[in-house]
């Protein structure tokens, strides 16, 4: 690792909004560096103090559990001093704005803003009424992008290269801004992208984004190197978007004998939360062929390397 | 073992119909007298030999109403009445609306009917149109369509849904045409309404749904049937998207061809139907439909209902008339009068409902099902509700004469019916 003063950039954007934004080269760049971090991750001393004295703070308009600590331990790991700022007690639950919010945190000069919100495009927004780097944590069902760069970390750690791939997205892609990021980054990598699921669940015009669409697990898994599952939230699969859980189940949850459409020993994932018997059975999901735990462990050091990225672009580094 | 059906009258021409247990071994003009050697032969010189009906709408009141119609009863009427196949509607009590309630009526059928009986099941969890119920699991289990019967689901977002998800497991959708928000009349608007001092049904209320329903058919590729029209206008945008190449079709009671709202007379309920019998004009309109192919399947809407729900004043009895037992009858009528040609009829009552449903009997085929039924086209009987099979008596033509019947059905090579004059 290059001291401080010599990181060169690695990116163009002082943001980090949408994977859309970001080019091959970014990409690689990216993957190449968090792959260091992974390791440093693995060492007792994980210190990397390369961010001490600067400030992140993270607002997550929507409940979180595993992006929220997975970015406070990446900031604290760099000597960040982080802040989680709890929307539930602030002053937006008192009827401030969302924009408000942002330029009242941005006047006490953090360097980076973490943003989880529920609406598409409200990161966009905020980034662009504040000085410090913006990351998009997740908006809506647009787009998390830390989601996918992991993801790609993960699948790269196994099978060396994203090239040629063929990677099936199963499930809920309607309202999944993971996939939406997948979708993004591995069609760029030169990944053959495949989404699975009921037409009730896919965004029409789906076959515009460059993927092909299967309603069957059979079809859409035979040969795939990586099943990527998404979660199917409670409130969609009770006879609105799908009947039922169980029917779910029966047609599009990844159980042992669904993976063997897919390749021997294909990459099983999930960005997590699972539901157990709903998506992914337990058999599958706690099998050989999952990195589930994996892509969290990869969260970090993903996250390590985006902020890593971000701060070589300030103008206090520039 | 092998049975001949000599000299009769087939759909297309005179010939006869040889079968091996339960399958159709040969049919038509060569099977004669000469060449059906080790079978036993019946001569049906001036009878008709037709394939079993397929009747696309029979509510039973199994589960839930027994005392109204078991699928036992109602299949008794349905061999009386040349109907081989009862497609039943899930507006029972519970609602056919899961894959188990699926399998028992299969189960019942198997163990107390007489004919074949294949259900469709609910598009909305108990029929309320507020949440799709588990579609390709009821497909599984044996269910042949999906519809909620009776209702129709008026939420265009929950349809469309409904339409997408079953496009997924080529599930046809059935729709009951009303707009539900401007429905609630006993009888067609008009005059004759009016005079009774009855509320009116628009049949506008049928348009609109379904043309609302053809644009969502045209957005998701849904396979479409519209179980019964009722006005000439429906005719029309039926006309209009099936030349546009969508996966549309549509049904007709019996009852609509033959009778109308001047027959509701002196609010005699038996003529109380869902939808409204209509005008004269309307009629006739849909009497050309099915000659012309536009409309594709006629229905008995077979609806028991009993003294509770029928002997009432008109505005609160129930809907509904049975007609199993004269569906062929009353069709035949039709044919007598050449409103319809024979093939159009068989196409209607017989090969329209299989092809929808993916059901390998309605046809007299070699390899086909011995489904079929042995008509006196000329015998006239007496529509006598003491002599109807269904529990139930609401019949339309009570004391009416017929031109025809089945004097012979059998099912899967058995004979399960035989006329006693």
């Amino acid at each position: 690792m290059s001291s401080p003063a010599h990181r060169p950039p690695l990116i163009k954007a002082q943001h980090l909004l949408a994977v859309s934004d970001l080019s091959v080269s970014e990409i690689t760049g990216l993957l190449d560096l968090a792959a260091t971090y992974a390791e440093v991750n693995r060492n007792a001393d994980k210190r990397h103090a390369i961010l001490s004295g600067s400030t992140q703070v993270n607002l997550f308009f929507e409940n979180s559990t595993r992006t929220q600590s997975s970015f406070e331990i990446a900031g604290k790991r760099l000597g960040c001093d982080v802040m989680n700022m709890a929307v539930s007690t602030s002053s937006i639950s008192k009827g401030e704005t969302v924009l408000d919010t942002a330029i009242t945190i941005n006047a006490m000069q953090p360097d980076f803003l973490v943003v989880r919100h529920q609406s598409s495009g409200t990161v966009e927004l905020l980034s662009q009424k504040v000085s410090c780097a913006v990351i998009n944590a997740g908006d809506g069902q647009h787009e998390h992008p830390t989601q996918a760069l992991l993801d790609a970390l993960t699948i790269c750690r196994h099978l060396k290269s994203l090239e040629g791939l063929t990677v099936a997205i199963c499930g809920d892609v309607y309202h999944s801004r993971v996939a939406r990021s997948n979708i993004a980054l591995l069609s760029k990598m030169g990944v053959r992208v495949r989404v699975v699921g009921p037409t009730t669940l896919m965004p029409s015009g789906i076959a515009k984004f460059g993927v092909e669409h299967f309603t069957t697990m059979k079809d859409g898994l035979a040969g795939a190197d990586v099943v990527m599952m998404l979660r199917l939230q409670v409130e969609r699969m009770s006879g609105s978007f799908v009947p039922s859980a169980r029917e779910y189940y029966h047609f599009y949850g990844l159980t042992e004998d669904k993976l063997k459409y897919a390749k021997p020993g294909a990459l099983v994932m999930h960005p997590g939360p699972m539901n157990r018997g709903v998506e992914i059975d337990s058999a599958v999901a706690d099998g050989a062929q999952s990195v589930i735990r994996e892509q969290v462990e990869m969260g970090v050091a993903m996250r390590m390397a985006v902020l890593d990225a971000l701060s070589r672009n300030m103008r206090s580094q520039a | 073992m092998k049975r001949a059906f000599l000299n009769a009258q087939l759909p297309d021409g005179r010939g006869g119909l040889l079968i091996d247990g339960d399958i159709i071994l040969a049919v038509g003009k060569d099977v004669t007298a000469g060449n059906v050697a080790g079978a036993e032969v019946q001569d049906c010189a001036g009878l008709m030999i037709l394939p079993g009906v397929i009747d696309m709408r029979v509510f039973t009141g199994e589960p839930g109403s027994e005392y109204r119609e078991t699928l036992a009863s109602a299949s008794e009427a349905a061999a009386a009445g040349g109907v081989t196949t009862m497609i039943t509607m899930p507006n029972t009590a519970p609602v056919i609306d899961d894959a188990a309630m699926v399998d028992f009526i299969l189960r019942r059928a198997r163990d107390t009917a007489k004919v074949r009986v294949a259900p469709m099941a609910a598009i909305t969890l108990g029929a309320r149109g507020e949440a799709m119920a588990e579609l390709a699991l009821m497909k599984e289990a044996g269910a042949v369509a999906v519809t909620d019967g009776v209702r129709s689901v008026g939420n265009a977002a929950l349809l469309r849904r409904a339409m997408v998800y079953a496009h997924d497991h080529d599930i046809l959708v059935v729709q009951h045409v009303e707009e539900p928000t401007l429905s609630g009349g006993v009888m067609n608007v008009g005059e004759r309404a009016s005079r009774l001092g009855l509320t009116g049904s628009y049949a506008l209320a049928e348009v609109m749904l379904l043309e609302r329903d053809i644009r969502l058919v045209e957005m998701t590729g849904c396979r479409y049937h519209a179980a019964q029209i009722s006005c000439a206008e429906s005719v029309e945008v039926m006309r209009r998207a099936k030349d546009r190449g969508l996966a549309v079709s549509c049904g007709v009671s019996i009852n609509h061809l033959s009778l109308n709202e001047s027959d509701v007379g002196a609010y005699r309920t038996f003529f109380k139907l869902s939808p409204s019998l209509r005008t004269e004009e309307d009629r006739l309109a849909l009497v050309a439909g099915v000659a012309e192919g536009v409309i594709d399947v006629i229905v008995s809407g077979h609806d028991p209902q009993s003294e509770d729900t029928k002997r009432l004043p008109f505005a609160e009895a129930a809907f509904g008339a049975v007609g199993l037992e004269t569906l062929l009858p009353v069709s035949l009528a039709r044919y007598h009068n050449r409103d319809i040609s024979l093939p159009d009829l068989v196409k209607a009552l017989c090969e329209a409902p299989a092809r929808l449903l993916g059901l390998a009997q309605g046809r007299l085929v070699k390899g086909a099902p011995a489904d079929f039924v042995v008509l006196d086209p000329h015998l006239n009987w007496k529509v006598e509700p003491a002599n109807l099979h269904s529990r139930s008596k609401n019949s339309p033509y009570e004391h009416t004469t017929l031109e025809g019947r089945a004097t012979q059905t059998w099912v899967a090579g058995k004979q399960i019916y035989s006329y006693a004059h």
